[in-house]
């Protein structure tokens, strides 16, 4: 098992009896985009969900199997889940930044992780807006509403607010799909920067979007990984015939 | 019977029945209102009730009532904040959240005449408070907290999942994401509901009668300290709210002005809870552009 990266070994989610994903093992590389396709009800979502233990959130989700993390298994009962959250940074589908002032969002986190000096701060939430391409729009109104924002620059502030406490790895679901074109080039470059830094995992419906972005794709079907490659690989050359034919459009 | 005029027929009945109680409501507030109105003066809402003469005022009952309402929200908003957010973060969905949802419901439609006998028996007897403001807030957390309670638990339960998903990916702990990001969000909703509620507190009458009592002591309204028996800030004391009071000087009046003094503390208590609700809706809405806006 990698030690590094973040990776899933045997991983079942049962919404109640139902198993929603079967027995997956999947492991991501560090400074890498993995994108998780299949179409609607595959578990994908789930899946990546299941990596950062949101799922614990909603009633009725159990989880077996092991999430390994700087070689941590996070599945473990008894582990302290809040802290392991701050390694792995999410983004939603649609934009979700809190309540509060442009700075707020991104000083939010790091505050509660101990950084507490003014000027600390005001350097972190300038490098995130600098890293997430923002920090020319924001930097005039760092204290007016976040929610000001349009959708697109919402969403670099979320994907801003999540580097903010430095995770290893960001879980991005769908972070472009309810965004208009050029947001979502800007969110596509930016996480072809980010991935310098960061080991990327995206859930998309887009196969475009799959074949830009990622170094390596995995397809999901009924709850299974049907085959996982190299993106070039995958998109041109695919091994399994149902990965062939979804990602040519015939089903799903 | 066409399927268009079916909706034309359904469409007037909706907009008869919604016109006749905008009107039965106009109709209500004008006639209190209309008969109350030429009664309150400066005057009758400082000065002190008369027994047997005309002029008397309800300064003692108006601030009696605020009194009350303000010892019952001590009581009932950390209590009603702290179990409505259980209820919609902590409690798992089961039997027992059921049955906890379900009493708090029942407690909310006693009958509150039964309430006022309950406080009689157990807070003023048994406890041995006394016929006291602190009975009567008392008696009003029974009708007040299952409100709290339910206002909270919907106004968390209405905050966006991914916001509180957002905290907690951020490696906040649920409490902080509590606190922080969900409360500042729910606040509006609480603080609407809240005043809303109050107005109820505002208006019981028949709950107080056995434990706030039917009088009030000569109270000195220069006399600020807690302890002191005839100190207006005094819990331990007896008070009669211009419900209460607007009762007895119906039922009972001696003075030969009675009726225009109940229809003017009957005014006086529709532009009070009217107040509640008007303020409800002005700070429900100054608090979300605060919440939501600039810092």
């Amino acid at each position: 098992m990698q030690q590094t990266g973040l990776s899933a070994s045997n991983l079942s989610v049962f919404y109640g009896e139902k198993e929603a994903i079967k027995n997956v093992s999947l492991a991501f590389s560090p400074r890498e985009v993995t994108a998780l396709i299949g179409p609607s009800g595959c578990g994908k979502s789930t899946f990546l969900r299941s990596l950062n233990r949101m799922n614990d959130t909603i009633g009725g989700v159990r989880t077996k199997g092991e999430i390994w993390i700087d070689g941590e298994n996070i599945n473990e009962p008894g582990v302290d889940v809040v802290l392991l959250r701050q390694k792995i940074g999410m983004v939603w589908q649609r934009p979700n930044p809190f309540h509060k002032s442009i700075y707020e969002n991104i000083a939010f986190g790091p505050r509660y992780h101990g950084v507490r000096k003014k000027k600390q701060l005001d350097e972190i939430v300038e490098e995130c807006l600098r890293k997430s391409a923002l920090w020319e729009e924001t930097k005039d109104r760092l204290h007016s509403s976040a929610l000001a924002l349009s959708g697109g620059q919402q969403q670099r502030l979320c994907i801003a607010r999540s580097i903010a406490v430095k995770p290893k790895v960001i879980l991005m679901d769908e972070p472009a799909s309810a965004l208009d074109p050029v947001s979502t080039a800007k969110v596509e470059e930016l996480i072809a920067e980010l991935k310098q830094d960061y080991s990327i995992v995206i859930v998309t419906h887009n196969m475009h979007q799959a074949a830009r972005v990622s170094d390596k794709t995995a397809f999901f079907y009924m709850g299974k990984v049907v085959e996982y490659d190299k993106t070039d690989k995958i998109f041109t050359n695919p091994s399994q015939k149902a990965t062939d034919d979804y990602i040519s459009g015939r089903f799903g | 019977m066409s399927a268009k005029t079916a909706d034309r027929i359904a469409t007037a009945v909706i907009v008869a029945v919604s016109g006749l109680i905008v009107i039965l409501l106009a109709g209500l507030l004008g006639y209190i209102l209309f008969r109350g109105l030429p009664n309150i003066s400066f005057h009758f809402l400082t000065s002190g009730p008369q027994t047997i003469k005309a002029g008397g005022g309800i300064g003692p009952q108006l601030f009696n009532s605020l009194f009350l309402l303000v010892l019952t929200l001590i009581i009932t908003i950390p209590v009603g904040l702290g179990a409505g957010i259980y209820m919609s973060q902590y409690a798992k969905p089961g039997r027992v959240t059921d049955s906890i949802r379900l009493i708090v419901e029942v407690l909310s439609s006693f009958p509150s005449i039964v309430v006022g006998l309950f406080g009689l028996l157990v807070i003023v007897n048994i406890f041995g408070l006394g016929f006291s403001l602190f009975s009567g807030a008392l008696a009003l957390t029974v009708f007040n907290l299952p409100l709290m309670v339910r206002i909270t638990e919907q106004a968390m339960n209405g905050v966006a999942r991914e916001q509180k998903e957002a905290s907690l990916a951020l490696g906040l702990s649920r409490w902080k994401t509590i606190t922080s990001v969900m409360l500042p969000i729910a606040m509006p909703a609480i603080v609407t509901g809240t005043i809303l509620a109050a107005g109820r507190v505002f208006g019981e009458a028949a709950a107080l009668l056995f434990t706030a009592g039917m009088s009030s002591p000569r109270l000195d309204f220069t006399n600020w300290n807690p302890l002191s028996p005839f100190s207006p800030l005094n819990p331990f004391r007896p008070a009669e709210t211009l419900a209460v009071h607007i009762w007895k000087i119906n039922s009972e009046g001696l003075a030969p002005d009675a009726t225009q003094i109940a229809a003017g503390a009957s005014a006086v208590l529709i532009i009070m809870v009217l107040i509640f609700n008007f303020s409800a809706r002005w700070f429900g809405r100054y608090l979300h552009r605060k919440f939501t806006a600039t810092k």
